[in-house]
């Protein structure tokens, strides 16, 4: 296709919905759907946006580009033009776009898609079909069940929602492993155990997506903890943040507040580093710009000497502490904390300390209560001890009323991708860190389910060899079973891991990409678009993207999957008069997505569903079914659901007007005293000269499972970027463009230096679950009590490798906006 | 309180607006009005347009780092070439160091402002950055595609650079000629 034009949808394009696979704000966009030898016409009546594009179109008219357009084939090989764009409609987006969901387009039915299941014969990769993948992944399953149980099942699970789940997927993974294989060796894409990013401000009963986008427009101040969301939120970030700081949003306000000061909103950042977000808003209003540059991991001591602070200064709502929490007296003693050691511990000198908290907790005239906002993500959550730093944040935010349903407050994970979460309870309720347990040479399957761990995780190159090890041992097995029946492949599988320290590892996913080192069987699966998904945002905005074409192959939806896996099982168990086992592998009787979605999202809290479902939706999410969401399009619900009212759907804005999500319905305080790093992480921090920084790279989305296959994607990062200080770069011989390797006692990687003036000596930033160039390989296996990891605390030496590689294709200008 | 009033705000838009003053004072050069074309085209579907050759300036006359406006491949298509003074990707000229870009932004069509100091196309709506020493590669962004380019020639007999065609789609067309 030229690259300097694009074929128009005809007025009677197919017309769907959808909502960007990508980041947790989840814009909305239209899929149109037209025959390949059809086209629009350039008058606004000839075309179906009904944009007259016979003349040059104004900013702002529509966004349509090369990258929103391919041509897809049906399975009768029926060939059709798709072009997708931004909903102006679409109360999130209201027809804005990222660079990621502008891509969609460009990354359905690739080449390079697992199109059926593929086996490996010990040196190769060969196609196969459903009936022998299922006969050899069920055979091995059942098994190690029958002789070993089920601990020695091992998942790395995707969860949750956009391209990477959806309740109909995660319910259907779920229930296959939760409730059929009953397997506790389970964890998540991106944690090593089966565990909550949000276990301490769940337990103050404070559930993390808690308020709507709008709030952020009418917040007096928003505190941005360890959060980036000019690239990683971006339409969050410039729809409803932006506004309030450019001060287009004081009518609103006035509207919202009547009688109460309001003005321009500011704007706090709490990070080491000073990102993109925090330029753009420097560039846009300089005076509502605050950036706490923390000592990195000093966040607990940050939050605790703001509370001690604010509880002294007296700007608190001490009605609100006696009527609606408990634990404010203990928390203020254990959290106790004087601005002068605040200061040194976090290095942010006092003074800008009391202007922080003037500007988010000082009541306003009339000793009407600041609303602010706080919105936090992976500074926090990857962060030194996501736990205490929850618990802290907490602890100030809830003293100040800053949660609770207060329109312009909330304190909210601001996300990574969209949310979907619907599945039984884990079975035994344990956290077991399944990379240690992998090391140690226990388990003996591993099914990798649409994740990309060895980019993704921490210790990564210790977890990599040794599942690469592990897994060699029934290569080999399967080298010499070649020739032989299924069932003589899965015996030989079995001797392989029952008696010879071998792991059987099975990757399912949408591309071979790096997991298809380690696997023996890959399984395809397909993502939105190809089968109709339900996820919600970051505002619990539940919407249905509708499938507008066949997946490749004989691609199928993960919960489809789950249940070919469940009753090949169940067939089996049968057929051994095994009742009570085949009885596991009940309910699977799914012809579509939709009936996963009935069978889990729709039944929570109903009777005799055969035990307990935990899901987002909650107990109102049977009122929502495919055909009422269908018609409330891009815009959807808020979750929870409060009723159906003349066939719409009526949602929740905000959250905890009356109750919190206690038993007593009270927020709890929770004491929080800094106690410095993890050990492992202390021992790399006095060994090694640089602080290791992760994070996302705006264009790129996680683990670059799309970008890989993405020619213009791999020109602008063919490599990890590692943002380093000038002076840093002129010590050690390093130049932008150079490839440099960063090492410690956990391992190696490398990366492309990108020098960044703004960049603090001694500290770089390195782009996270990059195919090259992989960070996890130098961090620890440090992780809070929960078993939630730090990501972003690690120390290594950096040292030259190449010199100039990407220097002639690569831009290394400043990504800082500067007008 | 009206809790449920949805009134999109659209400050991105304002703030192109506002910003667009500044525009042509900070760049030194005029930004070229969006001038409606409305004549009748039939769809093209061949290889190549049809674009038309125009020349741009003589190259004695262009000073490095500083943009020159021009129009293509038609009146409502503002675009700017600049002279870098080393070689740079598609670059002509006598030192292969003269380039020439669509300033409309691909996200949502703002003109970018070139910025000489890192010698990058901004735009104000959006903030996404273009390097015009990298062929318009965006450097941070949420643009889909790196800032059209336009092709140039040069012709040694007469010291002239002219545009030729452009590689990318202009931001707002269906096709690059109308």
């Amino acid at each position: 296709m030229a690259n300097d034009r694009i074929v128009l949808p005809p007025v009677n394009a197919q017309k769907t919905n959808m909502s960007c696979h990508f980041c947790i704000v989840g814009c909305g966009y239209h899929v149109y759907k037209w025959p390949e030898n059809q086209e629009g016409g350039k008058a606004p009546h000839q075309n179906a946006l009904g944009l007259d594009f016979r003349k040059q179109l104004p900013p702002f008219s529509t966004i349509v580009s090369p990258t929103q357009q391919t041509v897809v084939s049906d399975k009768s090989g029926r060939r059709y033009n798709i072009l997708i764009v931004p909903d102006k409609e679409c109360v999130v987006n209201q027809g804005g776009a990222s660079v990621r969901g502008l891509h969609m387009a460009s990354y359905i039915q690739k080449e390079s898609r697992l199109k059926h299941p593929r086996i490996h014969t010990g040196d190769q990769w060969l196609d196969t079909d459903w009936n022998q993948a299922l006969a050899i992944y069920a055979g091995v399953t059942k098994k190690v069940l029958d002789n070993k149980g089920p601990r020695e099942l091992g998942f790395v699970l995707f969860d949750h929602g956009g391209a990477g789940g959806g309740f109909e997927n995660t319910w259907g993974s779920g229930k296959l492993v939760f409730t059929g294989l009953q397997a506790p060796m389970t964890r998540i894409h991106n944690r090593q155990a089966y565990n909550s990013e949000c276990h301490a401000t769940r337990e103050m009963g404070i559930m993390e997506l808690n308020n709507s986008y709008e709030d952020a427009e009418v917040a007096d101040c928003i505190m941005a903890i360890g959060v980036n969301p000019y690239e990683t939120q971006t339409n969050y970030f410039l729809m409803h943040w932006l506004p309030n700081v450019q001060g287009t949003t004081i009518d609103k306000k006035k509207e919202w507040f009547p009688g109460e000061e309001v003005g321009e909103g500011r704007v706090i950042f709490v990070d080491p580093r000073k990102t993109a977000s925090i330029a753009v808003c420097e560039a846009t209003a300089p005076d509502r710009v605050l950036h706490l540059d923390i000592e990195p991991g000093t966040d607990v001591a940050l939050f605790n000497g703001l509370f001690t602070y604010v509880v002294d200064q007296g700007w608190i709502d001490r009605d609100f502490i006696a009527k609606r929490t408990k634990g404010f007296d203990e928390a203020v003693k254990a959290n106790r904390m004087s601005l002068e050691e605040c200061s040194k511990i976090t290095g942010v000198s006092v003074e800008k300390l009391k202007q922080a908290a003037e500007w988010a907790y000082k009541p306003k005239a009339g000793g009407k209560l600041k609303r602010t906002m706080h919105g936090y993500e992976k500074g926090i959550i990857w962060g030194n001890d996501n736990y205490a730093i929850q618990s802290s944040l907490l602890d100030l935010v809830i003293a100040t009323h800053n949660v609770g349903g207060r329109r312009g407050t909330g304190c909210v994970r601001m996300g990574g991708h969209q949310e979907g979460y619907a599945r039984p309870p884990h079975p035994t309720g344990e956290k077991i860190y399944l990379d240690q347990e992998i090391i140690a040479g226990k388990g003996q399957t591993l099914t990798f389910w649409g994740v990309s761990t060895f980019q993704t995780t921490c210790n990564a190159e210790n977890f990599r060899n040794t599942v690469l090890r592990r897994s060699e041992i029934v290569k080999e097995a399967l080298r010499k079973a070649r020739g032989g029946t299924t069932a003589q492949i899965v015996d030989a599988i079995y001797d392989a891991i029952a008696n010879k320290g071998g792991l059987f590892v099975t990757s399912i996913n949408l591309y071979p990409h790096i997991m298809e080192d380690a696997a023996h069987l890959m399984l395809p699966a397909v993502h939105p678009g190809e089968m109709n998904l339900t996820s919600m945002n970051g505002e619990r905005r539940l919407r249905l993207s509708e499938r507008f074409m066949d997946p490749p192959g004989t691609a199928k939806p993960d919960c489809l999957i789950a249940a070919d896996i469940a009753n090949t099982l169940k067939a089996m168990y049968e057929k051994e008069g095994n009742a009570k086992m085949a009885a596991r592998f009940k309910g699977f009787n799914w012809k579509t997505e939709e009936d996963a979605f009935n069978d889990g999202f729709r039944l929570m809290g109903k009777d005799d569903v055969g035990g307990v479902i935990h899901s987002q939706g909650g107990d109102t999410g049977h009122l929502a079914t495919y055909e009422l969401l269908r018609k409330a399009g891009n815009n959807g619900v808020q979750l929870p659901i409060k009723e159906v009212k003349n066939g719409k759907l009526i949602g929740t804005e905000i959250l905890y007007t009356e109750k919190f999500d206690t038993p007593d319905g009270l927020a709890h305080f929770k004491p929080s005293p800094w106690k410095g790093f993890f050990k492992p992480v202390e021992a790399q921090r006095a060994k090694y000269r640089f602080w290791i920084n992760s994070g996302r790279v705006n264009e790129a989305w996680q683990s670059m499972y799309h970008d890989y296959y993405n020619p213009n994607m791999r020109e602008r990062w063919p490599m990890a970027p590692v943002e380093i200080n000038p002076e840093d770069a002129r010590d050690l011989g390093i130049a932008s463009g150079d490839i440099v390797e960063l090492y410690n006692d956990y391992g190696s990687t490398y990366g492309m230096a990108y020098i960044v003036p703004e960049a603090k000596r001694g500290q770089v930033f390195m782009q996270f679950g990059h195919f090259n160039g992989i960070q996890g390989d130098v961090t620890t296996e440090a992780v809070d009590r929960n078993v939630v990891p730090d990501y972003k605390h690690t120390w290594a030496n950096i040292r030259k490798v190449a010199s100039g590689t990407y220097k002639a294709t690569v831009s290394f200008k400043s990504r800082h906006y500067k007008a | 309180m009206t809790q449920d009033s949805n009134q999109p705000a659209q400050p991105a838009r304002r703030e192109f607006f506002k910003m667009g003053g500044a525009i042509t004072a900070g760049a030194g050069v005029a930004v070229v009005g969006l001038a409606p074309a409305t004549a009748e085209a039939a769809v093209d579907t061949s290889a190549t347009l049809p674009y038309k050759p125009k020349t741009i300036a003589r190259v004695k006359t262009m000073k490095v780092n500083q943009p020159v406006a021009f129009n293509y491949p038609d009146a409502a298509s503002p675009c700017q070439a600049v002279k870098m003074g080393t070689p740079v990707p598609g670059g002509v000229g006598p030192d292969n160091d003269i380039v020439a870009y669509s300033i409309l932004c691909t996200h949502q069509g703002c003109p970018t402002v070139y910025d000489s100091n890192d010698r990058c196309f901004k735009c104000p709506c959006h903030y996404s950055i273009f390097d015009a020493e990298k062929a318009g590669q965006m450097v941070c962004g949420q643009a889909p595609t790196k800032l059209p380019q336009i092709v140039l020639e040069y012709d040694a007999k007469t010291d002239m650079i002219a545009a030729v065609a452009v590689n990318g789609l202009i931001y707002g067309r269906q096709a690059n000629v109308l």
